[in-house]
């Protein structure tokens, strides 16, 4: 089970045949999740049971997020005894043809493969700031990645397999486990309508950044669904059900990864049957350089940088202020280097004299929707909020 | 006669020691069914690293958790991080109504079992140490740490 593991942990296990099958070698048992996820030091950690953890704004500078940048997000416990050579992949459900399944090598052999660097933000990122709190692990801005992601497309699996016409949605099933340790309650089930899973750029991935997909990050296959909530993006995915309705696993009803159809005032309880599922994520943007709390001298210009995404859509301008949104100033912004990828933004600023300053970055969707200054919309799990970044300034 | 006797004497000799071979096997065979390591009764059971529990208290937090040391403390680390760990529950606030939807939510969905007695005892603890505070639309940039950019 280690001896397969050694390409995501990046060395060998010498002898790791010689390893009885439940033990665990003490850099697993290691509680130390840098180490053991290879993440920086700088990293957040928010939960250790589930493991999540999140970057800061000024670790995310890449343009293509690398893996000890990368935030952690689970609802369960991640898989340990992984064999990739039994690994498989089964299609079922109501509205396939025949219910098939593939080894990963099939896949890699069956299909063809392609790389896009696609965008995931969890559901959840920001959640720190909404009043009312909202329940659930206290994101504040650094659950979001761009990585490069390699595999092969959902949409030639399922092809090969065959769809019927009711086909409407799909739902993954993985190996993680549940919380309470319970077989047979699966810790998340989400999944996506068919025009989403239908995309170019709708993965199944074996790779992430080049390289095996780490541990943490869903190894050996992941579903990976650019510029949705990240949670549509299975880890350890070892099934999709392709469903004649709405996918009905876990996390996919009640408040989860879904807020209400019609805004409600801060507070409000809102009944299950007015909630609704995110799908695109919301046009956001984050000042990756320089780190918040910069001193910097009169007369000095500062170079400013980040990224911006818009889920579905692309981001067409990106502007900062100086002086809390009253004024605003058009920022360089690059082209995405492929549809769901985030864009980079710069900007030189000169300040007018010393004092404090705060810069604000805002960016603009292709349909002209801005991010709000305030927090946007209240709901009861705290998502989407995509107010502006903002960073702390001192000329001194 | 003799002959006889002689090829009589080999077959009971053959059947003891067949007997004595069934019993070696089936001694070996026992003594490894009670000496069977517990891995091979229940393959998907993880080892889990045993550590101690330390109890302390500083500054009014239980060091180990991250709770807040007030009555109902035991009772909440009892009930309430078997599953998941007390930093699910200490980086939230919500009211007694909240934390209680969030209970019965955890009991409908997540197998957690009956409080009891305890019910009430956690619910006073959690709505008077994690109660939300008022943030507003947004709040001030808390910045603490300056450093001189080149």
């Amino acid at each position: 089970m280690l001896g397969t593991l050694a390409g995501t942990l990046g060395f060998e296990i010498v002898f790791a045949n010689k390893l009885p099958s439940n033990y665990l070698p003490l850099f697993l048992q290691d509680q130390d999740p840098f180490k053991l996820f290879g993440k920086d030091k700088e990293m957040v950690v928010l939960n250790n049971k589930p493991w999540n953890m999140e970057a800061q704004a000024h670790l995310l500078n890449d343009k293509v997020t690398p893996n000890k940048y990368m935030f952690i997000r689970n609802n369960g416990i991640i898989p340990t005894n992984i064999d990739t050579s039994q690994w498989t992949l089964t299609i079922d459900g109501e509205s396939v043809q025949t219910q098939k399944q593939f080894s990963l090598q099939d896949l890699k052999i069956k299909f063809g493969q392609h790389t896009y660097q696609l965008t995931l933000e969890c559901g959840g990122n920001g959640r720190s700031e909404f009043d009312p709190p909202a329940k659930g692990n206290q994101w504040t801005i650094g659950a979001v990645s761009s990585a490069q992601w390699t595999g092969v497309r959902l949409r030639d699996v399922l092809e090969s397999v065959g769809l019927k016409s009711d086909a409407v949605y799909i739902g993954y099933h993985a190996a993680d486990n549940h919380l309470s340790g319970d077989p047979n309650k699966e810790p998340i089930s989400r999944g996506v309508p068919i025009s989403k899973a239908l995309q170019d750029e709708t993965l199944l991935a074996f790779q992430m950044n080049g390289e095996d997909i780490p541990l943490a990050h869903g190894y050996p296959l992941r579903l990976v669904c650019g510029g949705w909530p990240a949670s549509a993006s299975g880890k350890w995915v070892n099934r999709i059900s392709v469903r004649n309705k709405v996918h009905d696993g876990a996390k996919m009803g009640g408040s989860s990864y879904r807020v209400p159809c019609e805004n409600v005032s801060p507070g409000t309880k809102v009944e299950d049957e007015n909630m609704c599922i995110i799908e695109s994520m919301p046009v956001k943007s984050l000042i990756t350089y320089p780190k918040s709390g910069a001193l910097i001298k009169a007369n000095r210009k500062l170079n400013i940088n980040g990224h911006a995404w818009a889920g579905e859509l692309q981001v067409t301008q990106v502007e900062y202020s100086i002086d809390f949104g009253s004024t605003w100033v058009t920022c360089k912004l690059e082209q995405p280097v492929n549809r769901l990828a985030w864009q980079h933004f710069s900007a030189t600023i000169s300040f007018p004299k010393k004092g404090y300053y705060e810069v604000w970055a805002k960016a603009t969707d292709q349909n002209g929707k801005s991010q709000p200054m305030v927090l946007p919309g209240w709901n009861p799990k705290g998502y989407l909020n995509n107010a502006c970044h903002r960073i702390a300034i001192k000329v001194v | 006669m003799k002959r006889d006797f002689n090829h009589q004497v080999k077959q009971l000799s053959r059947i003891l020691f067949s007997f004595l071979l069934l019993f070696i096997v089936l001694f070996a065979g026992l003594f490894y069914w009670v000496n069977r390591s517990p891995d091979t009764i229940q393959e998907t059971e993880e080892v889990i690293p045993l550590v101690a529990v330390d109890d302390s208290i500083e500054n009014g937090i239980h060091l180990a958790t991250g709770f807040v040391d007030d009555d109902g403390m035991q009772a909440t680390i009892q009930n309430c991080t078997n599953c998941h760990s007390a930093k699910l529950v200490t980086q939230n606030r919500m009211s007694r109504e909240g934390w209680e939807a969030t209970i019965r939510w955890m009991q409908e969905t997540q197998n957690l079992w009956d409080l009891g007695d305890n019910e009430d005892l956690i619910l006073t603890y959690l709505a008077k140490n994690y109660a939300p505070d008022s943030k507003g639309r947004r709040q001030n940039i808390n910045q603490t740490e300056w450093y001189e950019l080149e």
